[in-house]
This record gives C-alpha cells, structure tokens and sequence, in this order.
C-alpha cells in the first residue's frame, strides 16, 4: 500500500470524530501537564533551596531547640522551648569565634496601613542579623541595640510590603499596624533579586527580637539562633564551643543529649535539598499515574472505536487492505492521539507552572528533559495501549465486519 | 475508461479461458452443534463481459456463493479459479491484491465511510494499491470514476448529504476506480425504490457494455430480466442456469418517465411546471 496513505488515513479518521478524539487526548493532556507542572515545581524548589542557601551569607551556624535528626525537616523547628534570649547573647559574648547571633521567632500576622492588610511573616531578630545575612538595607536603617534594649516599636519591611501596602510610595516614618501594636516602619530591606523566590523572601517583617518575643509572638524562647562564625577555619570550633557552652547553660548531666541541635548551613541546605528532591519524585510519581490512567483511556476509547467501526474495518479488508495496514493505522491513530496530548499537555502544564509561579509564589523551573521525557513517554503509551485494539482490528474477519448493523 | 476497455478487448482475444471457474464449491459453517451447509458442490463458469443475475429464495447460499467469489472466504471445499489463479494457492497478501485490482464490491448497505467526502470515499481502494500511485493520479482516477456514474458534480458531499442511489453510486464508482475485471453486488438496488433501481441497472448495463463482468444478487425477477444470464440458487446448489432477455434499463426509464409524463397531465391542468 501507499506508505503515505496509512498516517493519512489515521490522520481522516481521527478527523472524523473529532470531539472524541480531543476528549481522549485530554486524558493524555492533563498527565502530560501534571508531569510538566509537577517537575516544574519540584525541580524550582530544589534550585531554589540551592539559591537560598548560597544567599545565607558565610559561616553560618544555626542552632535549633531540641534534639533533631540529621537529613530530617530542617526547615521550621521551635517545638521544644529549650533555648532562650540569654543562651544567645551568651553565645555571642562568650565564645571569640562568633561574630554575631540572633535569636530568632517567627509569626504569620496581618499588618495594617490604612485601610489595606497584608498578611507575612514577622520576624523578631537581633541588630546583627542583616550582617548574618549578609543583606543590604534599600533606604533608611537598621534597628540598632538601644531599639533593641527598648524593645522599640520600630519595623525594617520587605519589598513586598513596599508594593502591597504602599503601593511603592515611600514607607519610611510611616506607621503600620500588628494586633493594634503601632510599629514605625524605619528602614526598607533591597529586595532579594531576579529569583521567582525573590518576592517570598521580601515578603517579610523585621523587628528587634525583644518586641517581637513578647508583644508580637507572644512566645519566650527561640525558635533558632542564627550564630555567624569568624571564619570558615572557626567553624568546627565555633560549633564544639557552643555546643560546650549550651550543656553547661543548660546544665546537663554528662549521660543527657543535647536538648538543642547545631547545624551548618551547608547541612540544612543538604536535608532541604533532600527532601525537595524526594517531593520532585513524589509529585512526578503522582502525575506518572495520571498519565498511565490517560492511557488507559486512550485503551478504552480505541477498543470502543474499533467495536464501532467494524464495518469500516471490513470494507477496508475488502477492497484490498491487508490486516498490517489495518493494525498500523489504528496503532498511528493511538500514537498521534497521544503525541497530540502530549504537545497540549506540555502547553498546558507551562501555563499552569506559570501561573502557580507567578500566583502561589512558587518557584518553577521549565525543563526542557521533562518535556522530552514526556512527549517520549506519551507516544510509547500510545503504542503501548493502542497494540492491542489495533490487533483486535486487524484480525477482524471481513464478512462478519460487513454483515453487522 | 476507453483504454481499460481497449486492453480488456485484447485479454479476451487472447486467453479465451473463463473469468470465474467454480468447481464442485461446498460450504459447511460450523456452528458448534450442527453444521450448516450453505454450498453443496456449486458448478459455475462465467465468461469475461458476462452479466449474470443470482436469483433463489432466503438462505439458499447466495452471499455465501458471493463472499467466495469475493475472496472472503475460502471454500470448505472445491475448487475457485479467478482469472486464471487458483485462488486456494494464494495467501492473505495475494486474496488483498485480488480484492484490490481483479475485484469490485457493491454492497446493498453501501458501506461509504461517514463523514467523508465522495471522493474520498472513491480513493479509497488506491490507497491500498500496490502501485505507488502518486497522490495526484488518485484524485484524478476518483473523479474519473465519480463522472463515471454520473456523480462528477457531488465529489465534495457526504454520505449523509446524498441520497440512496447517490450513494451506491457513489459505491460503485468505489468498485470501479482500481479497474477490476469483475464487478460483485449482492443485492445492490435492495434498498433502493424501484425508480432508483432502474438508474443504477443502467449504469451497470453501460459498465457491462464496457466490458466489465458483473455477478449480481437479487431477490427481484424484474430486476433480474436486466441480466443476460440468470442463475437460480436452491438449498446450496444451482437449481436453473438460463439465459435471459437482458432488457435495456434505458428503455424501461424512458418508458417510465413517459408514464410519469402522463400522470403528472392527468392530475395536473396545467402541463408539468418545471422545477429549479
Ligand atoms: N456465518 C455463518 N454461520 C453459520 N451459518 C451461516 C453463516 N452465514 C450463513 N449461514 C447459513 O448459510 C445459509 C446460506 O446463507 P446466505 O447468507 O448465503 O443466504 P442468502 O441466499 O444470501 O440469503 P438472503 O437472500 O436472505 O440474503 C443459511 O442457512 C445461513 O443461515
Ligand atoms: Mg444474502
């Protein structure tokens, strides 16, 4: 037969039916773009993990409350009340090695101006965390010690903030709300760049720890201490020293474990990466299932297709088509059916990643294998459930194909 | 057409042998408990440019007979030589190319793909030829076939956008575009009015004119006495093989048209208005 002719005659009838066959390439469509979306997202948190990380700043340690894993959750934390204001500045007064430590406490509050809102993260810090951070100031300043010692109501604002409260205008000495508390807004942080992370990083509030521990979080002990180290040659001793001084501060007998957990940045950042990379695998297992049960579909529908067309399949038989032309054209319809999805499925879970990107603020990553990969793996599902209704076809025995109604 | 029929002219001279030569075709379906045997040792020969009209009640092997002469199906058996091949020689690649080049089907269901174009539908066997036929030669060789039956206006309708003798014409223009040497139609006017019947006879009796050998199923004597040979078919085996009148279905048209000239002046006053 005419080579030509088979992916034609696929093509027609396809054509022919064509409300069914985009019914059936959805299936296809939404696994395909569950695949893409799913490792788009996963693939942009691990980098983004990386990007945080290196954006920590250098030599830094971070000592938890409680006894942690290594490789588990590392990010969060704050379940046991084991370290408290004075264990900080104890670390940093008392050991050469540490340049600076703050001591940490997060909470999710609405902060009013005005008549607008704007839920974030308020973070009650020491005066040295932008030096541990390693993150410039935009315009005004920084609170200092005295704010601090005050425990002042002052607030250093994210861009963010900037954009959603203000609407870019200029936020210095300008006051905000959090629970009623009057917070004067004093300094605004750079923002955080060209990262899709970038504006969940900037969506934040800074306030000296003092009034963010009672006023504002309403909690007593650290949720982490951010400790930078002198050196990178410090770290190991910077690291033994705390854990020394913590024992002691927390007067541990020699048979207890710790009650606090210190970790390097790289070991946080390792654990995050870790566990980012195991949600890759998991959201793209999930959207593997869907693409399978899109096949599955595809399977269905050619079965159904194939019962509908006996008589179809027996004129062909009878003017001259032999059973391999009939098996291939069904196999290329299955085949063309899925590569159609998977082109729809790969715009598809484009625009969902963008715009779960550009919406939830979540990071996203476009991969150029992933889309290979799928596009790979919805034609091999074609082939894969498109055999066996494109066998059923091509053994058909003419007469009875012609004789039914 | 003309050139088909001029090389047909000299296969005829030549090999002077039968087209059909059935000897001794028995068919047993076996149906689990009994079995039915549909032929029960058929003789049959048929000459090239034969017009032969297969009559005989209900079950008595007709399309059986039929779907052996297709090629469908093989003799349980007997002996079928087609164009000088013994077809029980051949295996399912050379029964495809018979069925595709030798062989044409009419269909009393039609059997046109819906949703696709008369043209399309005509192309259809090409695509399955062996030949390489480029994309142009198949266009051209389908609208050759629809003008054939009169069709050369309608190339672009659907099926459901023709009327039943539109659509076996359409049918047989499908059977005729490969140029076979033997045209098969099980009961082709059998859902058609008998108006519509006499057209499609018509453009059979012209394509047998041409030379084509047409083996016809019909329940009808009248449709029968178009033939020039009637064969008649009783529990599986050949009950009469005569020859017939083989009436012209031009005529009967015109004869038709003259009566319905009639009645149209008898019930109207006025003569027959013409409609757009
Ligand atoms: N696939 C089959 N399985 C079993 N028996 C069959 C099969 N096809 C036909 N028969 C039997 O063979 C006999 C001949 O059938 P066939 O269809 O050839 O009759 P026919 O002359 O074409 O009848 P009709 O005029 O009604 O079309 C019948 O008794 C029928 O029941
Ligand atoms: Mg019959």
């Amino acid at each position: 037969m005419k080579w030509s002719a088979i992916p034609y005659l696929s093509f027609r009838a396809l054509h022919r039916n064509a409300m069914r066959t985009v019914l059936t390439a959805l299936g296809i469509i939404i696994g395909v773009g569950a695949v893409i979306t799913m490792v788009g997202l996963g693939q942009g948190a691990s980098h983004e993990i990386e990007e945080q990380v290196n954006r920590l700043g250098q030599n830094v340690v971070l000592v938890f409350p409680g006894e942690r894993q290594l490789g588990g959750v590392s990010i969060g934390g704050g379940e046991a009340n084991t370290l408290t204001i004075e264990d900080a500045l104890a670390i940093r007064d008392e050991i050469p090695e540490v340049v600076a430590a703050s001591p940490e406490v997060r909470s999710q509050r609405v902060i009013v101006y005005g008549n607008r809102n704007w839920a974030t993260r308020v973070y009650g810090q020491s005066a040295d965390y932008l030096q541990i951070r390693q993150w410039p100031m935009e315009s005004g300043r920084m609170f200092d010690e005295d704010d601090v010692a005050q425990a002042a109501l002052v607030a250093v604002i994210g861009q963010t903030l900037v954009d959603e409260l203000f609407e870019g205008s200029d936020p210095i000495g300008e006051t905000v709300r959090v629970r009623g508390l009057p917070l004067e807004v004093i300094g605004v942080l750079a923002p955080k760049g060209m990262s899709l992370m970038g504006s969940v990083q900037d969506d934040i509030v800074l306030v000296p720890y003092t009034t963010g521990f009672q006023r504002i979080s309403g909690r007593s002990h650290a949720m982490v201490i951010n400790v930078q180290v002198f050196d990178q040659a410090s770290m190991d001793v910077a690291r033994l020293k705390i854990e020394d001084l913590l024992r002691e501060r927390h007067r541990l007998a020699p048979y207890q474990d710790n009650d606090f957990t210190i970790q390097t940045q790289e070991e946080v950042a390792a654990a995050a990466t870790e566990t980012s990379r195991v949600m890759t695998f998991l959201l793209a297992s999930i959207a593997g299932i869907s693409l399978f049960v899109g096949g599955i579909g595809i399977m269905n529908v050619m079965l159904v297709s194939v019962t509908e067309r006996t008589r179809e399949v027996g004129l062909r038989l009878a003017v001259g088509a032999r059973a391999p032309d009939v098996l291939l054209q069904f196999l290329i319809e299955a085949v063309i059916l899925c590569l159609l999805g998977g082109l729809g499925g790969i715009l598809l879970g484009l625009a969902a990643t963008e715009v779960i990107a550009r919406y939830a603020g979540w990071p996203a990553l476009f991969s150029a294998e992933a889309m290979f990969i799928a596009v790979t793996v919805s034609a091999a599902v074609g082939l894969f459930f498109g055999f066996y209704p494109a066998w059923k076809a091509s053994r058909l025995d003419p007469i009875v194909a012609l004789r039914r109604e | 057409m003309a050139h088909a029929v001029a090389t047909r002219e000299v296969h005829r001279e030549a090999q002077a042998q039968p087209v059909v030569e059935l000897r001794g075709i028995t068919r047993v379906y076996d149906t689990g408990r009994v079995a039915v045997k549909a032929l029960r040792g058929v003789d049959l020969t048929v000459e090239d440019g034969e017009f032969l009209a297969i009559m005989g009640p209900s079950g008595s092997g007709k399309s059986t007979l039929m779907n052996m002469l297709g090629c469908l199906d093989r003799p349980t058996a007997g002996s079928y030589v087609l164009n000088g091949e013994d077809v029980a020689t051949l295996g399912p690649r050379e029964l495809a190319r018979i069925r595709n080049r030798t062989l044409g089907f009419v269909f009393q269901a039609f059997h046109l793909l819906p949703r696709t174009s008369a043209q399309e539908n005509v192309e259809l066997p090409l695509l399955y030829h062996d030949d390489g036929l480029s994309w142009k030669e198949i266009h051209r060789r389908a609208r050759e076939a629809l003008e054939a039956v009169g069709l050369g206006d309608r190339i672009d309708h659907t099926p459901n956008e023709l009327s039943g003798g539109q659509k076996q014409r359409v049918a047989i223009a499908r059977a005729l575009v490969t140029r076979p040497r033997v045209l098969l139609a099980d009961e082709p006017t059998g859902n058609l009015d008998s108006r519509t019947t006499l057209e499609i006879i018509d453009i059979l009796q012209k394509l047998n004119r041409e030379g084509l050998t047409i083996l016809m199923v019909t329940h009808e004597p009248e449709i029968a006495r178009f033939a020039r040979r009637i064969v008649t078919m009783r529990d599986g085996l050949i009950a009469s093989d005569r020859p017939s009148p083989g009436l012209s279905a031009t005529e009967a048209l015109a004869e038709w048209r003259d009566e319905l000239d009639v009645h149209e002046d008898l019930t109207h006053d006025a003569p027959a208005e013409v409609q757009g």
